[in-house]
């Protein structure tokens, strides 16, 4: 705080005025679609969460109504605890083997780096192919009992699982063999005179030097399950479904994602509000994750 | 001391040979894609895992009824996934190096006010702001494939300002004012002197909104004009969404046709795309 100024900027007046002249060229352009593409319709979301609305001219203001509806949505609830289950058990399992397998691809072993390419291969093929290819893997495995991924929520929550470590281990991975290859040498040298044994080694000096990797894995993996919709919409579409009691459908594999969208494009055009309130609301969410990460990875930052 | 190290020669062997297996394990899928997509139809769901022999191999015919499967061309997808995805990283590329150079050299109050909204919109889901900025699209007739790159710059303008800022501010100032000295006007500065020191950031940016745009689904679906234009992911959620009876195997053919560049892409820039990625992770 003491510094008046940052130092990457210009300190001469006339370097600087120059440079301004220049700004609807620099500028400009990136600031323009900046706020057709993210400002503008960010806070006229923002907004229209407060109102009925069909289209994005029509609207009636209607206070908080809309979020007291979200809250009544038990399919939005249902979606929300589905959602956060979902995040939990894939950071569990992506995040240890990813780390097993970063930890073994350092170890100097033979053909490493072609285990490294497989690994990471399909993060290049998107959420809605990887839905598909998956589909017909299971259903291929499933019809052999006559059944399909779409008749079992059980089935459709682990597919889904085990579609996600299969495109997120290998990036983990990478991040995870970054970190572990910055553990200095001399540390690991230290241990080992000192006797300790491998896994001495692994939790006392590897493991609290791989801290900050670990932080970032651990939230990317949070925000792209709660964030996940590609996939979801791909691999079981929410199905199957089962019809509540006010005749509604709770979809048993939806995501907090999908429900949004189905909410905002579904059959009633009347809950538009109410959608976006739910989006309002996704967004705090995502935003807190985020928020928390960033203390998180500072705080590790001091530590260092 | 002789033993143990012995030992250790023998556990590597055995961690090399568990790797090949599982990396065998973990390609089958793509495998699996290309096996299907060479079977008649109705073996795809009953036999998956059979290699096409008799009755059930298909030759080309998925191929072939795949490209004009689904009443529109596949071809035409292929271009407009293209155009979209090379249109829109280019101007991403060019704006934001050019606005975060701007950025960080005059660092006024405005220039603030960008940045922390930059840096903002990256914690900002796509779903919050979804129904609002495809109606804005819409109004401003930016549904078509040569005009979506400015949503792409708009919506994704936050990650590419902040890592080229994070690099432009470890670029000295001595080398520009030298420049500035000499006469260079802001332009020449930029494009012949710190673009080129750039390079390394560009190519991390680059490859992180390719793979963003190629793989992206919702934004185009919900922003072009799905009668005139599709891109791939959105064709093939078509090809299942629409119809009552899905052609499985055009549908896997399909799938590995748009696989393979990718692969293609992935084999040949293999290093930047997992330092990009690295980066790309580890900053935001």
């Amino acid at each position: 705080m003491k510094k008046k100024r940052d130092p990457a900027s210009v300190n001469s007046a006339q370097m600087r005025r120059s440079l301004q002249r220049y700004s609807p060229i620099f500028l400009l352009p990136m600031v323009l679609a900046f706020a057709i593409g993210f400002v503008w319709p960010f806070f006229q979301g923002l907004f229209l969460s407060f109102t009925q609305f069909k289209t994005t001219s029509k609207w009636t203001w209607v206070g908080i109504q809309n979020y007291i509806k979200v809250f009544q949505d038990e399919n939005f609830l249902y979606s929300f605890l589905y959602t956060a289950v979902f995040a939990v058990v894939s950071l569990v399992i992506i995040n240890v083997l990813a780390f097993a397998v970063a930890y073994a691809l350092t170890m100097n072993i033979r053909g490493a780096n072609l285990f490294r390419t497989v690994f990471f291969m399909p993060n290049l093929i998107g959420g809605i192919v990887l839905g598909y290819i998956w589909s017909m893997i299971f259903d291929g495995i499933l019809s052999a009992y006559n059944t399909s991924i779409l008749m079992n929520t059980t089935w459709g929550f682990w597919g889904l699982i085990i579609l996600m470590c299969w495109q997120q281990i290998g990036y983990m991975m990478i991040i995870y063999i970054a970190g572990l290859q910055a553990v200095p040498e001399d540390m690991m040298e230290a241990a080992k005179i000192d006797g300790a044994n491998g896994w001495q080694t692994l939790c006392k000096v590897t493991i609290p030097n791989v801290m900050p990797s670990i932080t970032i894995c651990m939230f990317l993996t949070l925000t792209n399950s709660f964030k996940l919709f590609d996939q979801n919409l791909a691999l079981t579409g929410g199905l199957p479904y089962i019809i509540n009691p006010d005749g509604s459908a709770l979809h048993t594999t939806e995501m907090l994602a999908l429900n949004i969208y189905n909410t905002f494009y579904g059959q009633n055009i009347n809950s538009r509000g109410v959608a976006q309130a739910k989006a309002v609301l996704f967004f705090i969410l995502v935003a807190a994750i985020g928020l928390i990460q960033l203390r998180a990875t500072r705080n590790k930052e001091v530590q260092q | 001391m002789h033993g143990s190290l012995k030992g250790q020669k023998i556990g590597k062997v055995l961690l090399s040979v568990f790797f090949s297996i599982l990396s065998v394990i973990y390609v089958l899928p793509v495998v699996m894609v290309g096996i299907n997509s060479f079977k008649v139809n109705t073996f795809v769901k009953t036999h998956t895992f059979a290699l096409p022999s008799g009755e059930s191999f298909a030759g080309w015919d998925n191929f072939i009824k795949g490209m004009t499967f689904g009443n529109y061309p596949f071809w035409k997808s292929v271009l407009f996934s293209v155009v979209i995805t090379l249109l829109s990283t280019v101007l991403i590329l060019l704006c934001t190096s050019m606005a975060a150079w701007y950025i960080t050299r005059v660092n006024s109050v405005v220039c603030r006010i960008i940045y922390f909204l930059c840096i903002f919109s990256m914690v900002v889901p796509f779903q919050m702001v979804m129904f609002t900025l495809s109606k804005t699209a819409d109004t401003l007739k930016l549904n078509t494939p040569w005009t979506i790159p400015v949503i792409y710059l708009g919506f994704g303008a936050g990650l590419a300002v902040f890592m080229f800022t994070g690099f432009v501010k470890s670029i000295p100032l001595a080398i520009e004012e030298a420049a500035a000295i000499d006469g260079c006007g802001p332009l020449r500065t930029f494009f012949g002197i710190v673009l080129p020191m750039l390079k390394p950031t560009m190519i991390s940016v680059g490859i992180l909104e390719i793979m963003w745009i190629w793989n992206d689904y919702l934004l185009p679906y919900l922003v072009l004009d799905l009668n005139d234009y599709r891109t791939i992911p959105i064709h093939i959620q078509y090809l299942k969404g629409s119809y009552g009876t899905v052609d499985l195997g055009a549908t896997m053919a399909l799938i590995l046709l748009s696989i393979i560049p990718v692969i293609i892409f992935y084999l040949t820039c293999q290093k930047h795309i997992i330092k990009g990625v690295a980066a790309g992770a580890v900053k935001g």
